[in-house]
């Protein structure tokens, strides 16, 4: 199939043959001296390496990961740039456009906007991460142990997912969290990771079930490893890209959901800073003052943007098949 | 064909069972229907003892679930606690949802495919570039921002649209609504389409064709498009679900009342068989989707047979 050939292979392939042959062997995994750039390589590039080499020179990946590099710090301090307090509030100053010291003006409630969209970054980053870390983690065990052991085990884990994924994820979180009254972040960061493990399950059961049929991994059976070892040291780092590209992508789309059910009413809750609750707030009151409105928003949508845009480069660096 | 999907019914049934077990569990376990019905006030004991035997809620929930699906496959979803059956709220929520919903699959349809198919033949190029760049900033806003912008923008600043739906939600009305539905899924068709094209730009037929001499539009219309549009259909079909679901926001903003404001309001207010029974009609919609799709590849593709 002609049309699966990744471009590199075709401009390095010295003939169609040769860029065919490449082409079906490898999907993430690169033949030995035919990495990009045609120059010779000395020794054979590891698949993570052979990523980085691609990353370092992707525009795409430098920005974004400076920005999520930005909003890490400032969730982690936001009193590096923002001096004020997100809480204090001067009604005399109620939906005031911007000022000298206050460059994005103020809320209803007379509080400083910048400062609270400073402030806004350290929730949504961590549900984000959070969820990701969680998610990853139960979807790759499950799946992978699904795709390892087969059986019975497959089935009921495949039949769990479904379940799962024929509940409205918006509507199971308005249901699930209108009964928590808990202001802080984790009841979100449960709710995502119980209706999300099932996409990674997905693609974590199919890279491992694709990965033990490889020939190294029969040879490791012949050879006596045990179950453990080999999924350990063979299947597992064979199979954690497509998982690692997922999650990245899922990242974004995390904390978009949390600012969307903080929005209803259901994710977040004050005190907490959370642009979802601001943008809610906001919304009453676009008319007279759309910056209360605008500025979070766009806060929001410049990080969501950020990871998925991480996860573009980093899959089109682990598999540039799918470019 | 028959065969299977005999036994993909088959396969449905335990997950109908256990979706709706987790949302009846969600509803009926987490929550206390019965004081919610109360609002602020402590119900009278005896009143409330009297109430939560009316409507089966001393049983053990397994027992209320079973009553409650034997009821629903009668055609009785229970009645909200204002005394409306939940058959009627819904007779006046899906309609208009439905429509909702095909507004907006129409447009991501055609929005989606014209841009993907576009970009797909001019790979690389400005066009390409820029309708990346569209969909990647349309995935990153969430709906109630882009909601909320568009409503300011076309139907208070300008005043293009009406920024309200009226109580019957003529089509008209809901173009705004529907784009606004739409925006993230087309995000994701045009970039299905794009990918889809781009391939099998390159295949074989493709080239017969030309070499045949076929005019241009013909060999895209007829023998490119086709062959790409089936993972196209795929995300299209298992969308229907996910819209009528995610509605919920957009509806919120533009004030229509469907199910996900029925839905909303119930689950403000504690109204457990409005939320199990709107969701139950859900999750057999997602369904259904479903296994139409699984069929629809079987027609769009002859390579696939279903024994």
């Amino acid at each position: 199939m002609p049309d699966h050939v990744p471009d590199e292979a075709i401009t390095h392939g010295d003939g169609g043959a040769a860029a065919l042959a490449i082409g079906a062997a490898e999907s993430l995994e690169r033949t030995p001296g035919t990495g990009p750039g045609g120059a010779p390589t000395g020794r054979a590039r590891s698949l993570w390496r052979d990523a980085w080499h691609d990353l370092r020179r992707n525009p795409v990946f430098v920005v974004s990961a400076l920005i999520i590099l930005f909003l890490v710090v400032i969730a982690i301090r936001p009193q590096l740039i923002a001096d004020g307090n997100p809480y204090r509030a001067d009604l005399a100053k109620a939906q005031a456009g911007p000022e000298p010291g206050h460059p994005f003006g103020f809320d209803t409630q007379g509080r400083d906007v910048y400062t609270r969209v400073v402030y806004g970054a350290r929730a949504s980053i961590t549900v984000g991460v959070c969820a990701t870390a969680g998610v990853a983690l139960l979807g790759s065990l499950l799946g992978g142990l699904a795709g390892f052991f087969g059986g019975w085990w497959d089935t009921l884990l495949s039949r769990l997912a479904d379940i799962f994924f024929g509940i409205p994820v918006i509507l199971g979180g308005l249901v699930f969290l209108s009964v928590v009254t808990s202001s802080t972040v984790w009841p979100v960061i449960g709710f995502i990771v119980l209706l999300g493990w099932p996409q990674i399950a997905r693609i974590a059961r199919g890279a491992v079930f694709t990965a033990k049929q490889n020939d190294y991994v029969q040879a490791a059976r012949a050879l006596g490893a045990g179950n453990g070892r080999m999924l350990l040291r063979h299947i597992a780092p064979n199979a954690v890209a497509p998982v690692i590209v997922v999650a990245t992508i899922a990242l974004g789309t995390y904390i978009s959901l949390e600012a969307t059910l903080s929005y209803l009413g259901a994710g977040l809750k004050p005190p907490t800073v959370s642009w979802g609750i601001d943008i809610s707030a906001a919304s009453t009151s676009i008319r007279n003052a759309p910056h209360m409105l605008l500025w979070p928003a766009g806060a929001l949508s410049v990080t969501v943007l950020a990871f998925i845009m991480l996860g573009d480069a980093v899959r089109d660096a682990l598999d540039p098949k799918l470019r | 064909m028959g065969r299977y999907v005999i036994r993909r019914l088959l396969q449905m049934v335990p997950v109908f069972i256990g979706s709706t077990f987790l949302i009846f569990f969600m509803v009926y376990a987490l929550g206390d229907p019965v004081a919610a019905m109360f609002g602020d006030r402590a119900p009278d004991p005896a009143t409330a003892a009297q109430i939560r035997a009316d409507l089966y809620l001393d049983q053990p929930l397994w027992k209320q679930y079973l009553h409650y699906m034997g009821q629903i496959f009668q055609g009785n979803f229970g009645t909200a606690f204002n005394g409306q059956p939940v058959t009627e709220l819904m007779a006046a929520a899906f309609p208009v949802t439905l429509r909702l919903t095909l507004v907006a699959i129409l447009i991501e349809m055609i929005a989606g495919i014209l841009l993907g198919v576009f970009s797909g033949l001019r790979r690389g190029r400005a066009v390409d570039t820029s309708v990346l760049v569209f969909t990647l900033v349309v995935v990153s806003v969430p709906t109630f921002v882009s909601g909320y912008v568009l409503q300011f923008l076309l139907g208070v600043k300008w005043g293009w649209v009406k920024p309200a739906v009226s109580i019957d939600a003529p089509l008209g009305e809901l173009l705004l609504p529907g784009v606004v539905l739409a925006l993230v899924s087309l995000a994701y068709v045009t970039r299905l389409t794009r990918t889809s094209i781009a391939e099998n730009a390159r295949a074989d037929y493709v080239r017969t064709a030309i070499a045949k001499g076929l005019p241009r539009h013909r060999v895209i219309t007829r023998h490119l498009l086709r062959n790409s549009l089936i993972p196209v259909v795929t995300f299209i079909g298992t969308d229907i679900g996910a819209l009528m679901g995610g509605a919920i926001v957009t509806e919120r903003i533009f004030n229509i009342h469907g199910v996900g404001f029925q839905l909303y309001q119930g689950i403000l207010r504690q109204n457990s068989p409005t939320v199990v029974g709107f969701v139950t009609i859900l999750v057999l919609v997602f369904l259904f989707a479903n296994l139409i799709v699984d069929l629809l590849y079987a027609v769009l593709d002859p390579r696939i047979r279903y024994a």
